[in-house]
This record gives structure tokens, C-alpha cells and sequence, in this order.
């Protein structure tokens, strides 16, 4: 994983004195409330519903087990013992004092971590695949790209004022598990006609109140020039984006009122003027990034460790772990392990300050002493030997770790919500667990097989409410907490926007409403359909009716 | 006079920046005595008979976020003073404007930042190309602005290349893979 040179440490540095005299300033009323806004957002730091909270970037979702331990020293030291990794591969803190942020940010530092751009209306932590490197389907690694996008994008003197947020994503996998569709800029690695590696471009996707699938801005950029490309559309959409109305400020509404052709021949003009440029990418360059992200020290093992076998033979709890939690590695006698933060009753994604150490300790003894961070806020040991996954499920287990629903029901994704955000209409974690709590039976959620529910509390999306198979939207009516229920959605190559099944729920009907749905499809499926696929077959209709005469035969039961 | 930031240094300064008022035409409207600033509609209306003024360094012109710099692309040479509108500091339009005229168009002469300009955007503003910077009269103390200088080097070594130093990072020093 990357390692910071004298020149990243020197910037990180810089930055929490820039920080700690800008906190300064605002705590002695020298800098007033909006001036400092975007200052501070642009580290993290957000004014919330009781508290303030500090997001820290996680770059590309990639930690290393020290990163991981003075995390959990912060957790215990400055918040009440827990942190919160998010859709975004980030880490939130939710309960950090303002007058100890400069602080957190200096301890931060001193082990290669920031909380740079991770908010504001500027250029967002990258994201990608958490298999990076080790995805049996990965034609290129995406790692060195978005360490190369990283530090182009960090303190970009002309795109720190956006009219709104941007966030880049990139995929070097067949199977695009970094959500790049529904990013400002989505990055596809590829080879061109002659084995020569380049990007194809997506631009204008997100989420958010207006969800927008993105769209193809160019077929292939060289990788040379693809640091001039984007800054090419970062100025179209710097100059041109709305800034009247920040519901319409994001990338997506200018490609969609421009169309994409015309968005285009504006940043192929701009493109015309940079190419060639200082900006132009260097073999060398490339190589240096390229270097900290070399296979670690494989052993030479036999594809399917003997041991492993025998235990998943004798031990049930261990295989159906090993089945949802493990997956293939593309070095023989290697897999990847994810660690579930997803145990029922937790909010998901939630992590306390021993989980810190204990995945640290893992990542230390069987993990090359990194850990992964998912979009679906789960952690991955990437690299650990097939005959080392019983030590490390039985370590993850006592840890809390090791619930083996990956890709199951239980596995939801889902916002702070009205628990904590300012923003919510709804809350997000108690549904969760209220669903959680209904399916408990492990047999029957592996029966039940890969399904994605999202949930968010507002339309902000941050649940990814839009691409979940179920997505779960907070509403507000007339003061109250309700519901509104989509299907269909799905992420990845397949990306799809769910559409909603009809009026609203009240969040005590949530946990029906998910049994009808999973009941209409089980009824429904072929061998071995997913719940998605068999939306996708016989369309929404029959969910929908099953899921409001269930509601009515519900109440019928009620007078 | 107000204080303003040039080239790193405080400087008094008695450019005056117009503004048209509701009602005001830029055609006809007059222009204050001593040095000013003025809008680009009145420039574009009234360059033949400005342009000598513009040439002795007593007329200046500002764009606002929403004009396109290569409109002034063939004054470049004879202009001496542009500046640059930010009617909020978080409207970041400026940034690309200024870019464009010192990278693109090739403007040489003063660049200044006015408006909404803030102590905490000093350093992004000036690696955009602007060499002064001019906030809002009263804005700061001397002992504000003093500090403010001082945060122009708040970094020392940036990533990408911009208008002050064009090459990035990797093209400037020679940066080693960690052992
Ligand atoms: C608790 C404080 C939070 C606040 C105040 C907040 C605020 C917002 C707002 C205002 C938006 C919409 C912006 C727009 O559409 O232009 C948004 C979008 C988003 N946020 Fe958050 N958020 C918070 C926490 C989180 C968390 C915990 C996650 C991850 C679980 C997250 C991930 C996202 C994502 C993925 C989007 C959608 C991006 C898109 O539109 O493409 N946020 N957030
Ligand atoms: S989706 Fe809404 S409620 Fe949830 S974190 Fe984002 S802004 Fe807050």
C-alpha cells in the first residue's frame, strides 16, 4: 500500500498547522461561522445533530494495521469508543469536540492519515474495488491510479470551490464493484487494440435527490493524459455549473441540461489546450506509485490448502462463515476475508474502538498488515493463506466480527440517519435492526441468498437508498417517520435505479414489508435466482400486491 | 485607500473598482477621476476611447464569474490591471478565470482578486495566478493581514502543477520509492 515520501508527510503536516490557526481564529471570533464552513468541512468536520463529526479519509478504502490502531486510540480518547466507516470507504467519528480536532488531526498525521476534502464542495476522497490487486477478475490494478488521482486532487487551487461536491471512482475489474456509474467522473480502466492501458470515462452520474446513471464521455483516454482530461472537465463544470440552486449544482445537472454530446465538445476543447501539457503523466511517475503496490510476499502454496478443507468438513459454524465471508484470491492458497460489521443490533458499519485493535492485530499476524474498506462498510483482509482462515475466524469471531452474512439480507448498508445526521427525515439504524432482528435464522438468510437492501434517511442518499435491490427511503409526513420503499435497483455492471412499489410505511410495518417482499420471491424464483433477478423477470407488479394486501390483511387483523 | 496584498507585500491603493448601479448603462455611465476599475460591458462598449487610459496604467478592468476571459483576449497586451469578481469567496468560478488568463491567454500584467476575498482563500487565489489581492476595505486589520502573509506559505510543496509553478510535483524534484 502507499507509503507517504517526505513531500506527502511535509503536505499533511502543513496542513493540520493550517487547520489548528484556522480553529484558532474561529474559536476567538476572528473567523465567523460561514467563513469557516467550508474551511472546515474541507477537513471532515461537520456540525451535527448533537455533536460535531470529523470524517477521515480513507484513500481508496486502504489501511494499514498501525492506521487502524491509532484509530481506535482516537475513538477511545475523543469519542465515545466507537467510529463509523461509511459508503464512501471513510471513517466518521460522530462525537469529537471542535476544540480537539487540530489535535486528532496532528495524531492523524503522524501515521499518514487526513481528513483533506473529505466534505465541501471539492474534489472527494477517491474510491475503488476493495479486491484491488487481488480480484481473481482484475485486468488492471486500480490502486496506483487513484493514488496518482489522490494527490492531483489534494489542495487543487482551482477546484476547491465547486459549485457543488465531486467524487471519482475507479474500477480496473470486470465486475465494477467501486459503483463508478453513479460518480461525477467514473474511471474504467481498460487496454486499447494494442495492450496499451487507458480509461474510459463516465461523467454526471450520483445519487442524491436527483439520481443520474452516468454516461460515456470518452471511450478511451491514455492514461498520460488522463490527469489533463479530468482537469478538463473539472473546468467546464467549475465555469459553467449551477450555482444558484445547490440542488442543482451537481455535474449531473449540467451534463443533463447541456446532453451529453454538447458537455462533451465543450471539455474536447479544453481537453485540446491541456494535452501534452505539464500535466501529462511520466513512466516514471506512474512506476514510483506503482511500486508501493507490489504483491506482497506470497508463499508458494498448493491451490486448495488440506487443512482448510478438513476444518470446513468439521466444524458447520466455520463452513457457513467460510461460504458468505471468504472469497477466491488469485494467488493459489491465498483468500480474502471480510470482516462483517453488520451484527444485528449494531448500525451498520459501526465499529468500536477493541474492533480497531483486533482487526489490526489480525491484519498484523495473517493480513500482510492491511485491511480494506468496502462501499458496503464492511473490512477486508485481503490477503491471508487458506490455511490461516480458522485462526482468523475464531480470532473475528470473539472480536464480533465474523457474522457470516455477506451479501445476505442482513448485510444492509444504511445512513447515520435521524440518530445522528441534521439532515434526516427519518431514522436508518433502528430499521435496519428491526430487519436484522426478523431475519435471525441463519438458514433461512442463506436460503434467501444474496440480496442488497440500502437504506438512507433522507433523499441526500447517503444510504444508496437508489441502487439497493431493496432501498429504503426516510420521508417525512407531517412530522412523522415514514417510509418509502423501492426495488429493483442494483450496482455495479449491472447499475440500476429501483422505483418505488407505492405509498409510504411507518416504521413498525418495515420489517413486514421486507418478509412480503422475500415471501414474493421466494414463491416466485427460479433455481437459482437472486431476488433481483427475479424482479427483473416477472417486473414489480406482483411485489407490489402482495406487499399492500399483506398491509391490509394486517390491519384487517388490527380492529 | 485600502490595503491590499501585492506581490506579497501590503501595499496602500487607490484603484477604485466600478460597479454598475441599477439604472446605470454602461455606455454612458461616468467614470470616477483617478484609477479605476471597470466593469468589462463598459470596456467592451467604450475600448477606443478607454484605451489609452488602459495603455497609462490608470484603467483597469474586472470580469465577473460569469464573462469569458478570451473576450479580452486581444486586449491582454494593452491592459495593465484585470481583476478578477468574487461576489462570494465560496463561488469559485474565478479560479478557473484566472487561470485561463495567465495560462491560456498568456496575461502578464496585474491580476487582482476582488470582492469577497478572504485571508483563508489568499494561498489558492495566488496559485491561480493572482499577484494581488484585495479585500473588502475595513476587512482586516494591518495585524490581520500581516498573519494573512505569512499563511501564503502555509505549503510549501503542492501536488499538481498550477499557474505559479506550471509543473507538478513529479516534474519538479525526483521523488524515491520508500525503502
Ligand atoms: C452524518 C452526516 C452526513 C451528512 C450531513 C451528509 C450530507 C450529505 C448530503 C447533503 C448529500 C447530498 C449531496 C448532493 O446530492 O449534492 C450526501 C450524499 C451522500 N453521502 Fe452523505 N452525509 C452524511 C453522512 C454520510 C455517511 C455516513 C455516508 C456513508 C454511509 C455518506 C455517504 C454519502 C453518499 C454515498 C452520498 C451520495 C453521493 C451522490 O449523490 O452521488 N454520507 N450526504
Ligand atoms: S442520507 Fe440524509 S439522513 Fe442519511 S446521512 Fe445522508 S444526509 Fe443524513
Amino acid at each position: 500500500m502507499y507509503q507517504y515520501d517526505e513531500y506527502d508527510q511535509r503536505i499533511v503536516d502543513e496542513r493540520v498547522a493550517q487547520f489548528r490557526d484556522q480553529t484558532q481564529r474561529y474559536l476567538a471570533g476572528e473567523l465567523g461561522e460561514d467563513e469557516f464552513r467550508p474551511l472546515r468541512l474541507q477537513n471532515g468536520l461537520y456540525i451535527q445533530r448533537y455533536a460535531p463529526m470529523l470524517r477521515i479519509a480513507v484513500p481508496y478504502g486502504n489501511l494499514r494495521a498501525d492506521q487502524m490502531r491509532m484509530l481506535g486510540h482516537i475513538a477511545r480518547t475523543y469519542d465515545r469508543g466507537y467510529g463509523h466507516f461509511t459508503t464512501r470507504q471513510n471513517l466518521q467519528f460522530n462525537w469529537p469536540r471542535l476544540e480537539d480536532v487540530p489535535e486528532i488531526l496532528a495524531k492523524l498525521a503522524t501515521v499518514q492519515m487526513h481528513a483533506i476534502q473529505t466534505s465541501g464542495n471539492c474534489i472527494r476522497n477517491v474510491t475503488s474495488d476493495p479486491f484491488a490487486g487481488v480480484a481473481a477478475d482484475e485486468d488492471i490494478d486500480p490502486r496506483p491510479w487513484c493514488e496518482i488521482v489522490r494527490q492531483w486532487s489534494t489542495f487543487h487551487p482551482e477546484f476547491a470551490y465547486l459549485p457543488r461536491k465531486f467524487k471519482i471512482a475507479v474500477n480496473g475489474a470486470k465486475e465494477d464493484r467501486a459503483v463508478i456509474q453513479v460518480h461525477d467522473i467514473g474511471l474504467d480502466l481498460k487496454r486499447d487494440a494494442e495492450g496499451r492501458i487507458g480509461f474510459r470515462v463516465l461523467v454526471g452520474g450520483g445519487l442524491g435527490r436527483t439520481p443520474i446513471i452516468g454516461e460515456e464521455i470518452s471511450p478511451f483516454v491514455p492514461w498520460q493524459d488522463i490527469l489533463s482530461y479530468c482537469e478538463a472537465i473539472l473546468r467546464v463544470y467549475n465555469l459553467n455549473g449551477r450555482r444558484d440552486n445547490a440542488y442543482k449544482a451537481r455535474i449531473k445537472i449540467l451534463v443533463k441540461a447541456l446532453g451529453i454530446d454538447a458537455f462533451r465538445s465543450q471539455v474536447e476543447a479544453e481537453f485540446a489546450h491541456l494535452k501534452g501539457g505539464p500535466a501529462t503523466l511520466t513512466v516514471d511517475e506512474v512506476h514510483r506509485v506503482a511500486d508501493h503496490f507490489v504483491d506482497p510476499s506470497y508463499e508458494t502454496l498448493p491451490a486448495s490448502d488440506a487443512g482448510y478443507t478438513d476444518q470446513l468438513a468439521a466444524n458447520k459454524a466455520f463452513a457457513a462463515w467460510a461460504r458468505r465471508n471468504v472469497r477466491a484470491h488469485k494467488q493459489p492458497g491465498y483468500a480474502s476475508v471480510v470482516l462483517s460489521l453488520k451484527k444485528t443490533g449494531i448500525a451498520p458499519g459501526d465499529i468500536t474502538a477493541d474492533q480497531f485493535d483486533s482487526v489490526a492485530v489480525l491484519a498484523d499476524a495473517f493480513g500482510f498488515g492491511e485491511v480494506r474498506v468496502t462501499h458496503e462498510q464492511n473490512l477486508v483482509l485481503a490477503d491471508v493463506k487458506q490455511s490461516d482462515l480458522f485462526a482468523v475466524w475464531e480470532a473475528a469471531r470473539d472480536a464480533g466480527l465474523a457474522t457470516p452474512n455477506i451479501g445476505l439480507l442482513t448485510d444492509i448498508i444504511a445512513c447515520p440517519g435521524g440518530d445522528f445526521c441534521a439532515l434526516a427525515n427519518a431514522k436508518s439504524i433502528p430499521i435496519a435492526n428491526a430487519i436484522q432482528a426478523r431475519f435471525d435464522d441463519l438458514d433461512y438468510l442463506h436460503d434467501i441468498g444474496e440480496i442488497e437492501i440500502n437504506i438512507s434517511g433522507c433523499m441526500n442518499a447517503c444510504g444508496h437508498h437508489h441502487v439497493g435491490h431493496i432501498g429504503v427511503l426516510g420521508v417525512d409526513k407531517n412530522g412523522q417517520e415514514w417510509y418509502q420503499v423501492s426495488i429493483g435497483g442494483d450496482q455495479g455492471n449491472d447499475t440500476a435505479l429501483g422505483k418505488v412499489i407505492g405509498p409510504s410505511f411507518a416504521a413498525d410495518e418495515m420489517p413486514d414489508v421486507i418478509s412480503s417482499l422475500i415471501e414474493t420471491y421466494t414463491a416466485n424464483r427460479h433455481d437459482d435466482e437472486r431476488f433481483i433477478d427475479t424482479v427483473r423477470r416477472v417486473g414489480a407488479d406482483p411485489f407490489k400486491t402482495r406487499v399492500y394486501a399483506d398491509r391490509e390483511a394486517r390491519k384487517q387483523a388490527h380492529v | 485607500m485600502s490595503e491590499i496584498i501585492k506581490h506579497g507585500v501590503i501595499h496602500e491603493d487607490d484603484w477604485t473598482v466600478l460597479r454598475l448601479g441599477e439604472g446605470e448603462d454602461a455606455t454612458s455611465v461616468e467614470l470616477p477621476a483617478g484609477r479605476v476599475i471597470v466593469p468589462l460591458a463598459v470596456w467592451l462598449a467604450r475600448r477606443d476611447t478607454l484605451g489609452a487610459q488602459a495603455e497609462a496604467g490608470v484603467l483597469g478592468v474586472w470580469l465577473a464569474g460569469t464573462e469569458d476571459p478570451a473576450t479580452l483576449a486581444d486586449d491582454l497586451l494593452r491592459l495593465q490591471l484585470i481583476a478578477v469578481d468574487f461576489p462570494k469567496f465560496a463561488d469559485g468560478r474565478g479560479y478557473s478565470i484566472a487561470t485561463l488568463l495567465r495560462a491560456r491567454h498568456g496575461y502578464g500584467g496585474e491580476l487582482r482578486a476582488i470582492g469577497e476575498v478572504l485571508r483563508d482563500q489568499f494561498s489558492y487565489l495566488t496559485r491561480c495566478g493572482f499577484d494581488s489581492l484585495q479585500p473588502a476595505t475595513g476587512r482586516y486589520t494591518r495585524p490581520q493581514l500581516e498573519a494573512a502573509l505569512a499563511s501564503l506559505k502555509d505549503f510549501s510543496d503542492p501536488y499538481q502543477g498550477a499557474v505559479d509553478r506550471a509543473e507538478p510535483l513529479f516534474r519538479r524534484v525526483t521523488r524515491k520509492v520508500a525503502a
